[in-house]
């Protein structure tokens, strides 16, 4: 049995671990909350300069052609440091997309520049809400129409893949978003870390990214994937939340007494661990569904999520309570991790979503066993 | 990552296959095993016969040292062998508490004699062993029992009463925490010694317990003369010896075998009807699976976590406390779930769909909660000794037990 990840592994964790405990406090994620960048463009060189952003990518493309768990280990840590860096977008979607359906031409032309961090990636598939079938944004000929919001990262992005309907049906499409056509604008979010945008398309350049007609196949393959990593850093920043409860309920008297010896923070936090190891262990399956290409992948995938996605929640918003008042302080740090929780949470859909396809790829197994 | 076994263990895996399925019937997949101890005299006598054919392959006590009985195994193989013996239909673990806790804790704490003595009857089944550490008046603070031991001469003058003491009523041997100054603080007066069940003055009452079954027993101690010479420890250092007991305990009852999973829920779900549609197509019943799922999974996978760090020779983290905590919860909460899905029929305890099993479970999660550490201090150990937070406050600790007592009795 080796259901655990190896020393090299370990290793390079650690050394990404250390440069963002080193550089990406969270003062620099409060920095980005309340200023104009769009992230914190000296975190994401520094990742780049490590390599993090290639990891998974073969070397003929510039990446290290390492595989899906040594990316696994680098999104755990973005996730501990809170880093404001559009790591899921970019790394996790877009990477990870040109990866899996880019023809040699699109692969030749933008990885090597995401995996130095030179331009940001990102995907644009929402409409305020619409369902893929409603959807209004067209791909006719190689010319994109319509308007996606919100898009994370998307001010920041140099290229967006994009899901367009059109004739042949709903299509992933690949848009330079230094092309003519295109109109940006910054909107307000939750989590104000990782900035959002609108952006609106007019007769934008756009190539079809794997096949025509099968973007909600494709769009599923993605998120199953980055379901996984997102996961991990989930985890990351369970347990920045969960330590940040306990080291404060170490500090804090109340009534003459530490308030971590009192049975009602105890357990609270004790329950947090639990969902965070039930999370970890479940995302190391889903871990080595994504590095064999297993079959399992799907459900694998969505247990990760949904044990992850409660593990975050529970732990930021358990973090905010066992701090009490000055944890509802925008000046205190708890806010952070309650709002990049919240943030990644529906990134790629809910936990009710999640639930659902749980149990439908649950049936899908059982019925085939 | 992988779950393949290395070169070593798959050869051990397979000489524990083929020893079983040459002395034992495989389990019919789906069929929850029969762990209860029951007050059948033929399920002891089955139970022993089991145990000595294990113990003439080296299957008894594996990670034990060879020169106390042992294969000298590794946890890694005792793991192996027990998820080998699951396939298979082999009596309930009668030996468990004694071979698990007590035995260890003689053979720590002991001397050479007990050790030659006692060891190879426990391990040949021959003898069973029970653990007698809670009373009435003290459960989770085990410290605070009030059975007392006078020393007179050689020997020592037991009064009192134990409760829910596993197996005691077919047990030969009991390990007995007493205490034998209470005129110090009440962790520094007690003392362990082994007794022998069938001693004058020993009375042993069954429990009827929730579940309808009755496992474990009172036990009243009437002027009960033990030798010295069965002391185990320092006069006054029980509690130290306990702690052994304990340890080994958390390991024992942490792993519930043949409960009830998320597979028979799901076909339960899939053939149950629900207010005109199956049971499975309501959203909620669907919300609930994944959440059962994801509990059965992650405490699957925290397993093999651990068997890995075992496997490579490292010592396991701290993760594996969650096992008990969430597994009893969850055994009640798919017990109580399922219920519902089944409508009236739910209520039926005997011969409704699955023949009661779900119903059984319901009722044994209430005690699996309890048993061995409830739900309430396995949190706070996770808390304490994960975390690293402060132990509670114990207002007791430097107070003498007669002044509690005193106390206690003016309230």
């Amino acid at each position: 049995m080796e259901f655990d990840f190896s020393a090299d592994q370990k290793l390079l964790k650690e050394q990404v671990q250390r440069f963002l405990h080193d550089k990406s406090k969270l003062s620099v994620a409060r920095r980005v909350l309340e200023g104009d960048e769009t992230h914190a463009a000296d975190i994401w060189r520094g990742l780049a300069d490590l390599g993090a952003l290639g990891v998974a990518v073969p070397e003929a493309y510039g990446g290290m052609g390492l595989g899906a768990l040594e990316l696994c280990v680098v999104a755990e840590e973005v996730g501990r440091a809170c880093a404001p860096v559009p790591f899921q977008s970019s790394v996790c979607l877009a990477t990870d997309a040109l990866v899996q359906f880019g023809s040699e031409a699109q692969k030749t032309r933008w990885l090597p520049k995401l995996i130095a961090g030179e331009t940001i990636g990102t995907m644009a598939v929402s409409e305020g809400g619409k369902g893929i079938a409603q959807m209004a944004t067209t791909l006719a000929g190689d010319r994109l129409s319509g308007t996606k919001v919100p898009v994370i990262d998307g001010e920041a992005a140099g290229v967006a893949i994009v899901m367009a309907g059109g004739a042949g049906g709903a299509t992933l499409a690949m848009v330079d978003l230094g092309g003519r056509g295109i109109t940006r604008k910054r909107i307000d979010t939750l989590d104000p870390t990782r900035k959002q945008a609108e952006i609106t398309f007019d007769g934008a350049a756009a190539e079809i990214l794997g096949e025509r007609g099968a973007g909600v196949r494709q769009l599923r393959t993605l998120h199953d994937r980055a379901a996984v990593l997102g996961a991990f850093e989930q985890i990351g920043g369970a347990e920045a939340a969960l330590y940040m409860a306990r080291d404060f309920a170490l500090e804090r008297y109340a009534f003459g007494r530490q308030i971590g010896s009192y049975q009602a923070i105890k357990h609270k936090l004790a329950d947090a661990y639990i969902k965070i190891e039930l999370a970890r262990s479940n995302a190391y399956y889903g871990a080595m569904m994504l590095a064999s290409g297993g079959a399992d992948l799907p459900l694998a995938a969505a247990a990760a999520r949904v044990s992850a996605t409660d593990a975050y929640e529970y732990a930021s918003k358990e973090n905010i309570q066992t701090h009490g008042g000055i944890g509802f302080t925008w000046a205190a740090d708890p806010h952070l991790h309650y709002r990049r929780s919240r943030l990644l949470s529906l990134s790629l859909g809910g936990a009710t979503l999640w639930r659902n396809r749980l149990v439908t790829a649950l049936e899908k197994r059982n019925a085939a066993a | 990552m992988n779950f393949n076994d290395t070169a070593d263990e798959a050869t051990f895996r397979l000489e524990a296959r083929a020893f079983l399925e040459a002395n034992a019937k495989r389990r019919v997949p789906g069929s929850a095993p029969s762990r209860t101890i029951d007050r059948d005299d033929e399920v002891i006598k089955s139970a022993k016969a089991w145990q000595s054919k294990k113990l003439g392959a080296g299957f008894a006590a594996i990670t034990w040292p060879k020169h106390v009985g042992g294969r000298g195994g590794t946890p890694i193989q005792q793991i192996i062998y027990a998820q080998e013996e699951a396939q298979f239909v082999t009596p309930p673990g009668v030996f468990d508490i004694g071979l698990g806790m007590c035995i260890p804790t003689l053979i720590k704490h002991g001397t050479k004699e007990h050790a030659v003595r006692f060891v190879k009857p426990a391990l040949k089944g021959d003898e069973i062993w029970c653990q007698l550490f809670s009373e009435p008046v003290a459960g989770s603070d085990v410290a605070g029992i009030r059975t007392r031991a006078k020393r007179e001469g050689d020997t020592w003058v037991v009064n009192g009463q134990k409760v829910w003491t596993t197996g005691a009523h077919f047990c030969d041997f009991g390990l007995l925490l007493v205490r034998t100054d209470p005129d110090v603080a009440k962790h520094k007066g007690l003392t362990m010694f082994f007794v022998d069940m069938k001693s004058k003055g020993v009375e042993t009452r069954p429990i009827k317990q929730v579940s309808g079954g009755a496992e474990f027993n009172e036990v009243f101690f009437t002027d009960v003369v033990i030798p010295d010479s069965q002391r185990l420890g320092k006069i006054g250092e029980g509690w130290t010896v306990a702690l052994t007991t304990l340890m080994n305990e958390r390991l024992a009852v942490g792993i519930a075998t043949g409960i009830l999973g998320v597979d028979d829920f799901l076909a339960l779900a899939r053939s149950a009807d629900l207010d005109g549609e199956a049971a499975i197509k309501n959203g909620a019943i669907r919300d609930r699976l994944a959440q059962f799922f994801i509990e059965a999974e992650g405490l699957k996978y925290t397993r093999y976590r651990m068997w890995t760090a075992l496997s490579r020779g490292e010592t396991p983290g701290p993760q594996s406390s969650i096992n008990k905590v969430v597994s009893g919860r969850m055994m009640q909460d798919l017990g109580s779930l399922s219920m519902e899905v089944m409508g009236d029929a739910g209520m039926i305890a005997g011969e409704g769909p699955g023949q009661g099993a779900f119903q059984r479970q319901w009722l044994g999660a209430a005690g699996f909660r309890i048993a061995g550490g409830t739900d309430e201090i396995l949190r706070n150990i996770i808390a304490e000794r994960v975390l690293g937070l402060p132990p509670d406050v114990r207002v007791d600790k430097d107070t003498t037990f007669s002044e509690l007592e005193a106390a206690r009795s003016k309230r």
